[in-house]
């Protein structure tokens, strides 16, 4: 993190420190009171802290547009593959060509994941749901139109609650609820690539057609670090259902921000909607820059207009797009090739329908895993952790699991092995951006490890130099370095039986095992 | 041999010459390929597709010596209208933005019609995207109605002046599917596949003496065929007798897994009773159908036809559709905003016509669709975009689509009341000459046109167009019977009854008597006009 904040901080230069230096809490106010970000963040639910001198404070308002790209193995209505990085346009049915005289055919398990991801979100299902057509000229929508839910879409009415941590401590956190207004099941579009230099635009047809979930959420939020942490709640809610991989750099979770500021008691101010945020980090960063930039505006005397504006990475802030001419109407028209999507539940299944021909939304219920916040209470409840452990332990994939098998398989008390995993073991992988599959101590070699330290055999600090050597010292693959760290400890644990020594005898035997490599 | 099977009807006669080998899949193929370029003044086809044609025949003819063909359509000639997809042939729509356009599939009734062993012939001309009521808007020119040439015309029309009177007094065939309803009336084939928006099928079946079927919305499969409007296209099928059009309902019908919009249920193909009774049935005579501009000749028509019934011991009954006289107006809004949407993907970048215009991707979309399209589908887009713009979408588009909810529970409670079967004219009056035709703008006579059809394409219902009798001029005048959803069998059972009874004279027609070994067997015409 510090490394991006470092990055972002001198590619933006100037800008972010002027901006640092003279908008606070009001404009022209002094400096950011130490430890906060660029804007306060009011995680407690407050108001931006009229400052010193008094004048009226502002309150952030954020909503957020999230597309979610289905996870399926087809598109929503065609039967094209679904995959990333594959040779362009080889993913293209006619239907996603718009070949004429093709016509959509609706993709079982894209609804079945959005009623999943609906009932996740505690949302309304509509049992008789929707499609449109929403009508614009672009080179990668090749209908000219794209289907979405506009009119009735399959999910209402949901809220999704996420924990944020106060003034960045882990042992301060906070729980938060934005509302959700609604799911919609919609298509993807192509991808234009354009050639400046030969001024030509390349289209790829691989995404057109893929399912999308549209989550509209509430203008609930009031800084970036809450619009951060419900996205990452939901990112990991997604991926928990499997209804979506989620994963940002892949564009298969997108989020616009609807950001705009306004005095208490005032109506809401005009917004503004940021787009190209590609990570979580870069949401908090766009959204508090945007707060700030429009609270300067305002102080300024200038006005916010209702604009797109695109979040830019390298320079650390958003600037306007360019505008598509004017103001859009998508011309919305019922889609007559769908018929309505009738969803049935427990009660309202008829008799004798096939069903390979109906969803039933309490099917789907009962089927639905354990959420992250399920997760994380069943782990602190059995496990008697923190609270926010269970939090860092959520947060990577896979990690639950290490630590449960680790648990399993020693006598270690959990509230011990959790501090093993998290300071050791997680805080390694993190710096050397392995994922806990890769990781190259496995839960059994690091449970034989603390079983060792558990009995007495070897202390703690040989113990973490153990693992940290172990970690570091084979970079190779991960089967090559387990199993040498297998037979490490096989050394070690020689070692032990043999001298029965101290623990320096343990680590210096340890490190001639190392050489014999 | 086969003499006089041109203008034969399929499923009695030419399958069972076929059947015992009198005449040839080949032989068959050949004299309609021969008759299609005799007759190549009616610019019928688009498309005439002779080296397919003959290998499919050539093949039909191994099957059926063989002692296997794959059923009753084996080796019979058909034409196929040029918006519907058929893999490896071009596929126009009568358009400049599709010539030269291959597509890769075949559409589902096509397809259907291939496995059965058909032999596709060409494909058949039409308004430009189907969007007419005369075959006289395509980029390839106007169809003529063979009966222009028919003795029965000749005799009757009186010509202004010896020299340019074939010239000048050839009518129009309706529209949209005037190829297909030329090609049949013509004996180039033996049934054509025709689309029915607003009554594309059933009208020029009517100016060209054919039985056009509009079936049920559902009951067949769009995919494939290049939409006009979503909501209420239909494949359409023309034949000769209302016989054949059951035979190719039944090899047509059913749920395809490509069109979401048809209906689940199996369909079981049905015969229709050699004497068919409507003694028991209830023939409603919706009053509003009595439109103004309604020909004398086609009223009085009209009302023997219901005498017929009556005669036969139905029941007769007026009944009301009061919200008819609001359908035209309705169908105009919808039909134009589905245009508008459906057309949006022609934009020269996937497939068909691209302008050579580059400053700009915006400029070369304005100029492929200027030069793609003609007059009549740039001011269908135009109107329909207007209905669909946000501040007037609930005014028209809503308000349009509430009135054709209105119009089909008009048609739910005349059926609920018993009436079976509805009895109306298919159009106005007999077909109009050429030239008076394009006096007026396509937009009023599709308003004319279309305006005893289009409601039961708003209801989705089937009809189906039955010619009745010659006018006065000579010409074909058809009426039109209206069945419940799904009613399919019922409807073609009376439409065959009435068949029956009015015992439409077959056209003289002299390029196809001379190529049917010069032999017509004239059916005798009943006492009934």
């Amino acid at each position: 993190m510090a490394a991006v904040l470092a990055m972002v901080a001198r590619g933006c230069g100037g800008v972010w420190r002027r901006l640092r230096q003279r908008c606070a809490v009001r404009p022209g106010s002094g400096p950011f009171p130490r430890g906060e970000r660029a804007v306060a963040c009011n995680a407690r639910g407050g108001m931006m802290s009229a400052g010193k001198s008094g004048l009226t404070p502002w309150i952030p308002v954020v909503g957020l547009e999230i597309h979610a790209q289905i996870s399926s193995n087809s598109k929503l209505f065609s039967g094209s593959q679904v995959q990333f990085a594959a040779p362009p346009n080889s993913l293209v049915s006619f239907f996603d060509a718009s070949l004429p005289g093709t016509l959509p055919v609706l993709n079982r398990r894209c609804v079945e994941a959005a009623v999943m991801t609906g009932l996740a979100l505690n949302c309304h299902i509509n049992k008789k749901s929707l499609f449109d057509r929403k009508h614009y000229f672009y080179a990668d929508l090749p209908a000219g139109y794209q289907i979405t839910q506009q009119r009735v879409p399959i999910a209402v009415n949901g809220s999704l609650s996420y924990s944020l941590c106060i003034d960045n401590k882990m042992s301060q956190m906070v729980t938060k609820t934005v509302r959700i207004k609604q799911i919609q099941l919609e298509q993807d579009s192509g991808k234009s690539l354009h050639d400046d230099a030969r001024s030509q635009t390349l289209v790829d047809l691989n995404r057109a057609g893929v399912g999308l979930m549209e989550l509209v959420m509430e203008p609930d939020m009031c800084c970036g670090e809450e619009a951060a942490a419900a996205v990452r709640e939901l990112q990991l809610i997604l991926q928990t259902l499997g209804s979506s991989q989620a994963v940002m750099a892949e564009g298969q979770l997108r989020v616009d921000a609807n950001v705009s500021v306004h005095h208490p008691g005032e109506p809401y101010g005009v917004r503004t909607e940021v787009k190209n945020i590609n990570s979580i980090r870069f949401l908090a960063k766009a959204v508090d820059y945007e707060i700030q930039r429009q609270i300067e505006e305002l102080g300024n005397g200038g006005t916010i207009s209702n604009e797109t504006r695109a979040f830019d990475s390298k320079l650390g802030c958003t600037v306007p797009m360019r505008d598509k001419e004017g103001k859009q109407d998508y011309r919305f028209m019922p889609e007559p090739n769908l018929p309505p999507l009738i969803l049935y539940d427990a009660k309202s299944l008829p008799a004798n329908m096939n069903h390979q021909q109906v969803i039933n939304i309490d099917w789907i219920r009962e089927r639905l895993p354990d959420l992250p916040s399920v997760k994380r209470e069943k782990l602190v409840e059995q496990y008697g952790i923190l609270p926010e452990h269970s939090f860092t332990l959520l947060n990577e994939d896979g990690l639950p699991e290490f630590f449960e098998n680790v648990v399993k398989q020693t006598q270690m008390k959990p509230k011990k092995v959790i501090g093993w995993i998290l300071n050791d073991l997680l805080s390694y992988l993190k710096q050397h951006s392995l994922t806990v599959k890769e990781s190259p101590v496995s839960s059994f070699l690091l449970a034989d490890l603390l079983n060792l330290l558990e009995k007495k055999e070897i202390s703690s600090t040989a113990a973490k130099q153990v693992l940290a050597t172990s970690l570091s010292a084979f970079p190779h693959t991960c089967k090559q370095a387990r199993d040498l760290i297998a037979l490490l400890l096989c050394y070690v644990e020689m070692l032990v039986t043999k001298w029965d020594g101290t623990e320096d005898a343990a680590v210096t035997e340890k490190n001639w095992c190392l050489q014999g490599f | 041999m086969g003499a006089r099977l041109l203008g034969h009807a399929l499923r009695s006669q030419v399958s069972a010459a076929l059947k015992e080998g009198r005449v040839t899949p080949t032989e068959l193929c050949q004299r309609c390929l021969a008759l299609i370029k005799s007759t190549k003044f009616l610019n019928a086809y688009i498309t005439v597709t002779e080296e397919t044609a003959l290998k499919q025949a050539e093949e039909s003819e191994k099957r059926r010596k063989r002692g296997q063909p794959l059923g009753i359509l084996d080796g019979i000639p058909i034409a196929v209208k040029d918006n519907f997809n058929t893999a490896g042939i071009e596929t126009t729509c009568a358009s400049n933005m599709l010539k030269g356009y291959i597509s890769p599939y075949n559409a589902t009734v096509v397809q259907k019609l291939l496995d059965q062993g058909a032999v596709l012939l060409g494909k058949t001309n039409l308004d430009e995207f189907a969007m007419g009521s005369g075959s006289t808007d395509g980029v390839f020119g106007p169809v003529r109605n063979p009966w222009s040439y028919s003795k029965q015309y000749k005799e009757k029309s009186v010509p202004k002046s010896h020299s340019e009177d074939e010239e000048y007094n050839w009518v129009i065939t309706g529209g949209s599917s005037g190829g297909s309803a030329a090609a049949v009336s013509s004996f180039t084939c033996f049934a054509a596949l025709g689309s029915d928006t607003g009554g594309s099928t059933r009208n020029p079946a009517a100016h060209c003496g054919v039985v056009g079927l509009k079936p049920t919305y559902g009951l067949i499969s769009r995919h494939g065929l290049i939409p006009l409007v979503n909501s209420m296209d239909v494949p359409g099928i023309l034949t000769r007798c209302v016989d054949d059009a059951a035979v190719l309902l039944g090899s047509l019908a059913g749920h395809d897994p490509k069109d979401s919009t048809t209906i689940q249920d199996d369909f079981k193909p049905f015969e229709l009773p050699d004497l068919p009774d409507v003694s028991k049935l209830s023939i409603g005579i919706p009053k509003e159908y009595h439109a103004p501009g309604l020909s004398s000749e086609i009223l009085s028509l009209w009302s023997k036809a219901a005498d017929l019934f009556k005669n036969a011991g139905a029941k007769v009954v007026e009944v009301s559709l009061p919200h008819t006289r609001y359908s035209i107006v309705c169908y105009h809004v919808l039909c134009t905003a589905e245009v508008a949407s459906n057309m949006a993907r022609f934009d020269g970048l996937e497939y068909g016509h691209r302008s050579d215009v580059k400053d700009s991707t915006e400029s070369m979309y304005a100029a492929t669709r200027r030069e793609g399209f003609n007059d009549v589908v740039r001011g269908r887009i135009l109107s329909g975009n207007y209905f669909l713009l946000k501040q007037n979408y609930e005014k028209y588009f809503v308000k349009a689509q509430k009135v054709r909810r209105l119009i089909a529970n008009d048609f739910g409670k005349v059926f609920g009341s018993g009436v079976d079967i509805l009895l109306t004219p298919t159009t106005l009056s007999d077909a109009v000459p050429y030239t008076e035709f394009i006096q007026e703008d396509n937009r009023t006579r599709s308003a004319q046109d279309d305006i005893l059809t289009q409601a039961a394409n708003m209801a989705g219902l089937p009809a189906i167009n039955v010619p009745t009798a010659l006018s006065e001029r000579g010409l074909p005048v058809g009426l039109q019977f209206i069945g419940r959803s799904f009613q399919e069998k019922q409807l073609l059972t009376v439409a065959k009854w009435f068949e029956k009874q009015v015992q439409f004279p077959v056209i003289q027609l002299e390029e196809a008597e001379r190529h049917d070994n010069g032999v017509f067997q004239h059916q005798k015409s009943a006492s009934f006009s």
